[in-house]
């Protein structure tokens, strides 16, 4: 970590910022309750639709709440569906893809099949249709994008495991008595942890993408409670009187995709220098 | 070739089974009765009764889940509760509009993103070439329902240009004008994605030995790039633009939303916030068909595209 630390952060300019960035948006995530200079979901009909001051740096929407709070408190919502949805398609991918190509045969047959027609759902439409019957709630979010995500996962964890299968370590391990389940956690996972890791970082962003694709929509989190695609969408409705809603909060989900994207290239680049040369 | 087509045709029918059944499992998931889920807020206890019969519920689910195929692919997907009208001619009626967007998006991304790819790379390093990868980096981190409304608000509001939502009357040329903000703003990923990859590829074949012999021969350097560069360069541009033309249905909901375009977006999500969840499964159903069925034909126009990918 060290080495990367040194190589690739501190010669990258790019990769550096984004990491303070993303690190930055980690902690405002944190710390929400104590830097929000307002309750975000606090109605003020006294100072509604009020352009940025210094009072209200982003301005305040038709309700009169602080904008600024609302995306501090969104940001907590956003970087949750990130990190936990990948974690859920980590877990449901590596497991469906590791066990399937370590058993080989009808396993990897069928949970290959399953994983070819997920993937024939456009990402969004499945997570849309899983939030349309389980219901909108932040957990169900995070299972749908959790389970939208999952089959790249799935796909990558395959092919990982069908080379290192062949190694000479997960023979000597079998010879010795070691049972799959054993092997795969032991010996398998080890060896297909980075890429899987680095495939992680690039996908926070879709999550984020697709979560606040989905508040957009009305389908993530329920009001009052702030997300960023929420407050583009209330933003929406009054563009013409105060297009700072919408522009801020678009700005804020932007600046955090581009951070995650920057940085899950420069982790990827410093772990496969071949994937480099792919992309 | 002809084997592959036909294998190929045929291979989609276990996907459009799978993804029928991936729905037939989410509507199961779901909490409460399958039938007061589908119906929702229109659940009069005829009606009820009337659709638990249909989905053969008080029979086990094997049954249940043979009857619904059987209906589908009869067309059957069911009355909407919220308008009345049968599932399927809805879609159709919606679907144009769809495929519309789609396309113009397609083209702009290549009208756009192929010269900026090409210019970049024949021009490495220098400010037009910095200027448009930055720009690419920028729009591939743009919520595609933010840039529609960031182009709303300067083109429709400020400029008074385009109209600011709706499809206009498709009759009529005057739909164009209504196409190009929402076609603009679903391009934007693709239109990096392409300008990316088009500079690479192109950046990779000028270092190849046929183009130093193209030059050395004494061609013009225009000719050079058109005639053996970007032939080559090509194929993988081919590759994204084709896998994006599936993925831009999925950005369609959203754009379609935020342009309130009548599309297969705009319904099911309309759908869903109506309750009328009959119409989300079909809808739902027919979007990943037509993903699958695009990939498809983009798998098939490979071989269109590249001589040497021909399937035996």
């Amino acid at each position: 970590m060290t080495v990367f630390f040194e190589r690739m952060l501190l010669k990258n300019r790019l990769a550096f910022v984004s990491l303070i960035t993303v690190f930055l948006l980690i902690m405002v995530a944190i710390t929400a309750p104590w830097i929000a200079p307002f309750d975000p979901n606090q109605p003020d009909m006294a100072h509604t639709l009020g352009g940025p001051s210094w009072t209200h740096p982003m301005g305040t929407d038709q309700l009169g709440r602080d904008i600024l709070s609302r995306i501090i408190w969104g940001s907590r919502i956003s970087l949750q569906v990130g990190i936990i949805a990948v974690g859920i398609a980590f877990f449901l991918g590596t497991v469906i893809g590791m066990f399937g190509a370590y058993w080989g045969r009808w396993s990897d047959e069928v949970s290959m099949r399953v994983v070819d027609i997920m993937l024939s759902f456009p990402m969004i439409l499945l997570a849309i249709c899983l939030i349309a019957f389980l219901g909108s709630t932040l957990q169900n979010v995070m299972i749908a994008v959790g389970i939208s995500l999952s089959p790249r996962f799935a796909r990558i964890a395959r092919g990982l495991t069908l080379s290192v299968k062949e190694q000479s370590y997960i023979e000597a391990a079998r010879a010795m008595g070691a049972g799959s389940t054993k092997i795969c956690f032991s010996h398998v996972l080890p060896n297909i942890l980075a890429p899987l890791l680095v495939t992680a970082t690039l996908y926070v962003s879709t999550a984020i993408l697709i979560e606040s694709s989905l508040s957009y929509l009305g389908l993530g989190v329920q009001p009052p409670d702030a997300t960023w695609g929420s407050i583009i969408n209330e933003g929406r409705e009054v563009l013409r009187l105060a297009p700072w809603i919408s522009t801020f909060a678009g700005a804020v989900i932007m600046v955090t995709i581009l951070s995650f994207n920057i940085l899950g290239d420069t982790l990827r680049d410093y772990l496969d220098p071949r994937l480099r040369r792919q992309v | 070739m002809r084997t592959y087509l036909i294998r190929r045709c045929l291979m989609i029918i276990p996907t459009l089974i799978g993804i029928a059944t991936v729905v037939f499992i989410i509507v199961r998931l779901a909490p409460g009765n399958p039938a007061e889920m589908l119906l929702g807020d229109y659940a009069t206890p005829e009606a009820l009764t009337a659709l638990k019969e249909k989905m053969e519920l008080d029979r086990p689910v094997f049954y249940q889940y043979a009857a619904y195929l059987q209906q589908l692919f009869q067309g059957d997907f069911g009355r909407s509760f919220a308008t009345n009208r049968e599932v399927l001619p809805e879609i159709i009626r919606h679907l144009p509009y769809t495929l519309e967007l789609s396309l113009a998006a397609v083209i702009i991304s290549i009208i756009i993103g192929l010269p900026a790819g090409i210019v970049s790379a024949i021009k490495r390093d220098t400010l037009f070439d910095r200027i448009s990868m930055v720009t690419a980096l920028f729009l591939a981190a743009m919520p595609l329902f933010w840039l529609g409304i960031l182009l709303m608000l300067f083109f429709s509001i400020r400029l008074g240009w385009f109209p600011l939502i709706g499809a206009g009357d498709p009759t009529t040329l005057n739909a164009v004008k209504y196409l190009v903000l929402p076609s603009m703003a679903l391009a934007g990923t693709p239109i990096a994605l392409v300008a990316r990859i088009t500079r690479s590829s192109v950046l990779e074949i000028v270092e190849q030995d046929f183009v130093r012999v193209a030059r050395a021969k004494g061609l013009r350097e225009n000719r050079v790039i058109l005639k053996h560069v970007l032939k080559n360069a090509m194929i993988p541009v081919t590759t994204v633009i084709g896998l994006n033309i599936g993925q831009l249905l999925g950005g369609g909901v959203v754009i379609e939303m935020v342009f309130a375009r009548p599309g297969l977006g705009k319904l099911l999500i309309d759908s869903i916030h109506a309750r009328d969840y009959l119409q989300v499964q079909g809808t739902v159903i027919v979007t990943a068909a037509l993903f699958v069925v695009i990939n498809l034909l983009v798998d098939l126009s490979y071989s269109v595209f590249d001589p040497r990918v021909r399937y035996q």
